[in-house]
Parts: structure tokens; sequence; C-alpha cells
């Protein structure tokens, strides 16, 4: 049994057209799954859905999210919230939001371990400090005493992924952790993520449009267009022979550095026609 | 750059300072009034009216400050009208700050039906003319200390409770908060410990700037002979009585006024200066 097994979920905005269709996906114990798709293709929604932070406007219309043996949708919200606690993490997009920006860096790191999961305030400060450390933060005692405003965005995404491991959660939601950030960054980011998560044992959901990235982190993808799952691959096989055309399209028009004059391919009319006619009439 | 962050922060340093002082100096006058002041200020001497201060030809040492048509002390009635002054205004925006700032931060936070009835009531609310609504206000309950400070809290919570959800509303999109809701924090401790500590700034600023706000008001007030007795000294009650008589002695009006004026301009300085000192960005 998979660790989390998201079946048939579908969701809308309230009074507007389908977000999700039918989506099923599955994150194995320690398992790194990629979700890729273009831009409004619901790949965020589905990570926030498992973690129950679906904007108001959002329902879910059926399906079900099962974490961890018990379906999440039917779960009481005081249970939900205590379950997804203890057992999830988000890695969020953008740095510069994700931390409350008049608390210390300490406090917002070791407040959950303490309020939430009652762990004494020295260990979870041992836990920070150690953290910190584990992110390659030059002088972490210095830096939990510091306000977010003073840190660089590296910095900050560091932080975030040394919080979203804090309570060694089972599961991490990474939501394109390295959009934000500059490309030089986002490679040491990455390389961190992906050590963590081997060192850790930790399952990743890893929400990206980029398929550079999800070559490098992830064992499994989901590719989603309009809110419907059209392949489920081993990333392996995926790059060698992807099994859907709008997949093909999608990796074809990838930008080549090792083949610069190749240009750029956009996805063809055709392909995007008749996917678009199999998500919403299949 | 470094060198022009410091400037800026000694400038609003001094700001604050300079306020506060007189701030202070007003407390502590209002504190021990009655051992500062040198005469009663409700005793008459029809003898000694419209003495004229200090330093001008034919003034008496003793009213420093000269006296009114009436002969009382004019600074001993602006001292004991301090009490009057930042009594209103502490207590009056203190409710005004509690009342507005809970149901901005419950209805910027929560959203949904609870933002529908704020925002709606706020609406509604606004539509009235204050001015007419506190002298209805003070007309119905009889004028008195309580009915100004009642006046000043219905009327301007709405002031609090607009900003306050608008800046609750923009702190909530915030991906922090998802991640302290992912983390399985309840919505009260989101509330509490992620929303409030950024919101506290604004609701400083706003404290402060309410307090200058009831200082006028109270004057306002005072003008209209809405407040407490006329006997009883207030700084607008002076400026209403020394209107009558600028032309023989204008230091019965200017001196309340400039007292008011400094009062006002204080508070809201004060508050520019604690916002910069509570914002860890501008810290």
């Amino acid at each position: 049994m998979s660790f989390l097994e998201v079946r048939n979920l579908s969701a809308r905005v309230k009074g507007g057209g389908p977000l999700l269709r039918d989506v099923s996906l599955t994150v194995e114990v320690g398992e790194v799954r990629g979700l890729v798709g273009e831009s409004g293709a619901g790949k965020s929604m589905i990570g926030k859905a498992i973690l129950g932070i679906l904007p108001k406007a959002v329902e879910i219309t059926g399906g079900q999210i099962v974490l961890d043996g018990s379906d999440l949708l039917t779960l009481p919200p005081a249970a939900r919230r205590v379950k997804v606690g203890a057992s999830c993490a988000l890695i969020p997009q953008d740095p510069l939001t994700a931390l409350n920006p008049s608390r210390r860096i300490g406090v917002q790191i070791t407040d959950r371990l303490v309020d939430i999961l009652g762990w004494t305030r020295q260990r979870a400060e041992e836990r920070a400090l150690a953290l910190l450390g584990e992110v390659q933060i030059t002088d972490p005692t210095r830096v939990l005493r510091q306000y977010p405003h003073e840190l660089s965005g590296g910095m900050r995404q560091r932080i975030l992924i040394a919080s979203a491991f804090a309570a060694e959660p089972k599961l991490i939601v990474a939501d394109e952790p390295t959009t934000a950030l500059d490309v030089t960054v986002q490679k040491q980011i990455l390389k961190l993520i992906a050590a963590l998560q081997a060192r850790h044992g930790t399952a990743l959901l890893f929400v990206t449009h980029d398929l550079g990235v999800v070559s490098k982190v992830c064992q499994n993808l989901s590719v989603l267009y309009a809110g419907k799952v059209v392949e489920d691959s081993a990333v392996a096989d995926f790059f060698r022979a992807p099994k859907h055309p709008y997949s093909a399209a999608l990796l074809a028009a990838t930008p080549k550095y090792t083949d610069p004059s190749a240009g750029l391919q956009p996805v063809p009319d055709a392909v995007i026609a008749a996917v678009r006619a199999e998500v919403e009439h299949g | 750059m470094a060198e022009g962050r410091f400037k800026v922060r000694r400038r609003a340093g001094l700001r604050l300072w300079l306020s506060a002082a007189w701030l202070i100096l007003l407390v502590i006058v209002a504190l021990f009034a009655p051992y500062i002041a040198p005469k009663d200020p409700l005793e008459q001497d029809l003898f000694a009216g419209r003495l004229p201060p200090f330093w001008v030809h034919g003034a008496d040492a003793a009213f420093l400050l000269g006296t009114d048509s009436l002969g009382r002390d004019v600074l001993s009635r602006i001292i004991f009208g301090t009490r009057i002054a930042l009594g209103v205004a502490v207590v009056s925006a203190s409710f005004t700050c509690i009342i507005g700032a809970a149901l901005g931060l419950l209805a910027g936070f929560y959203r949904g039906w609870v933002d529908v009835v704020v925002s709606r009531f706020i609406d509604i609310w606004m539509a009235f003319p204050p001015v007419l609504f506190s002298i209805l206000l003070i007309a119905v309950m009889g004028p008195g200390l309580i009915s100004i400070i009642l006046a000043i809290v219905v009327i301007d919570w709405t002031r609090f409770a607009r900003v306050i959800r608008a800046e609750a509303m923009a702190q909530g999109a915030m991906d922090y908060v998802a991640s302290a809701r992912v983390a399985g924090r309840g919505r009260i401790g989101i509330l509490l410990r992620e929303i409030l500590p950024n919101v506290l700034p604004i609701i400083v600023v706003l404290l402060t700037l309410e307090m200058g706000i009831a200082v006028i008001v109270e004057a306002i007030l005072s003008f209209v002979n809405l407040s407490i007795s006329s006997d009883d000294p207030t700084w607008g009650g002076m400026i209403s009585e020394g209107r009558t008589s600028i032309h023989q002695a204008w230091w019965v009006l200017v001196f309340p006024l400039i007292t008011l004026f400094l009062t006002v301009l204080s508070f809201s300085q004060l508050g520019e200066g604690l916002k910069d000192r509570f914002d860890p960005v501008l810290r």
C-alpha cells in the first residue's frame, strides 16, 4: 500500500469550471514523484488539496486522498489537521513570503515542534541548529536570531527546507521550490533537497514545470494537462520514450543546451487540440 | 546605502523622542496637577480679569500665562485640562482599538460570512455623518465624560476595522500562513501568533493617531458645549471662551490652542516613530 494515494480526485472553482479531473497518483514511502504541467494545469492544486490548504473558492467534488491508510477528505477537520501536521510538510514556492517577517528564524522553526508536537524547547532548538547545519548555513546560531529580511532568498529557501524536514515528516510537498530563485542558486537548492530527501528517506511530491529538474531529482512523474493526468511513468522511461503525444511534445519543447541552434519547439497546435479533446470528453 | 539608512533611523529617533518627551510631560502634569498648578483652576477673581502673560506690560507675576475674563489662571486651567484630554484620549482610543482591531482581524482572516457582516456594517456605519452622530448621541445621553468617550468609540471603531481587515487579509494570503496551517496550527493560533505580530505596527500607529483624534474630538465637543460642565477646565472649553474675547485677551485662546496642537502632533509623530521601531524590516 502506498503512503499517499490520490484516487479520482476532482475539484472545481465554486460555481465555475473544473480544476482537477479524476486525478489519481501514488507516492510510495521514500519515493520522489514529479508533478509537471504547464501553468494552470492544476499542479499546485493537487499539493494544496493533499495538505488541506486549498483556497476557499475551490471545492473538491469527488475522489479520495488516502494518506497512510486514512482518507483525509472524510476525516473531521481537527483530526485531519493533526494527521497532516504530524506526517506532512510543505516547501513553498516563494521564500520571500513563506517566512513570517516579524518573527525570528529560530522561533519559526522551533515553535511548531514545541507547540504542536510537544517537544521541549531545548530539544527543538538543538534540532533547529542541527538542521541549519544540514542545509549548509554557516553560523547557524546567529541566523536563528535573525529576521527573514536580513537573509537572502537562497538562505531563506534553505531555512524553509530545514523547517520542512524539522519534524521528520513522511511526505513533503515541494511546490516549485526553485522557481523564485536565481538559476545559480536553484542548482544548489535542488541538490540540497535531493540530499536531505535521501538521508531522511522522506517521500517527496515535487511540483514543477521544469523537466530538467524532474530528471535530476525524481524517480517517477505524473504529467498534468488541464487538471487531468495524461501520463504516469518512471522518469527513465519518460525521457527515453514518453507514452503520451502531449508528453512527447512537452519534452521536445524543452530547450536543449547541448544544441542551441535547434531553437525552441513550441507544442504543436494539433497536439494541444488532441489532448484538450481527450481531457474534456474522455 | 548603509549611511542613508542610518540617517533615516536617526531622524525617526529624534521625532520619536521629542513627541514622547512632550507626552510624558503631559502625563506627569496630569497626574500631579494639584501639586504643579500654581492656582486653583476654578477660583475666580474678577479684579484680576484678563491679565496678560508674564512678559507683556501690565502682567501679574503670579499668573504666568495670564487670566481669562473671570480672572481664572490660564496656566492652571491648561494643567487641569490635561487630565481630561489625556483621560479621554487613552480610554476612548483603547476601546476603539480593541473593538475595531478585533472585528477587523476576524473579518480579514476568517472572510466568508463574518467578513460580509462586518464589512456591510462598516459601510452602513460610515454613511452616518460623524459630527451629527456624536452630537445626537450626546444629546440623547446627556453631556459628560462617559458620553464623549462612548461617542468616540462608537464612531471611530470603523477606522480601525477597515484598515486592519485589509492588512489581515493581505497577511492571510502569505505562504507562511499556509505553512502554519500545514504544520497543524489552528485558526486562532494562526491569527494570534502569525498574523497579529505583523498587524501590530499598524495597530500601534492607528492607536496613537486615534488618541490625537480623541483629543481633537473632545476639544470640539467642549467648544460646542457638549463636553462636561463649562466650569471644569478643558482645552476646548477654554478655546471656546477665549474666542469671545480674542481682541482683548488673545492668550486665553492661544495657549490652550498651542497645547492642543502640540499634543495632537506628538501623538501622530509618536505613532510614526513607534511603527519604525516595531517593524523588523525598518528596524
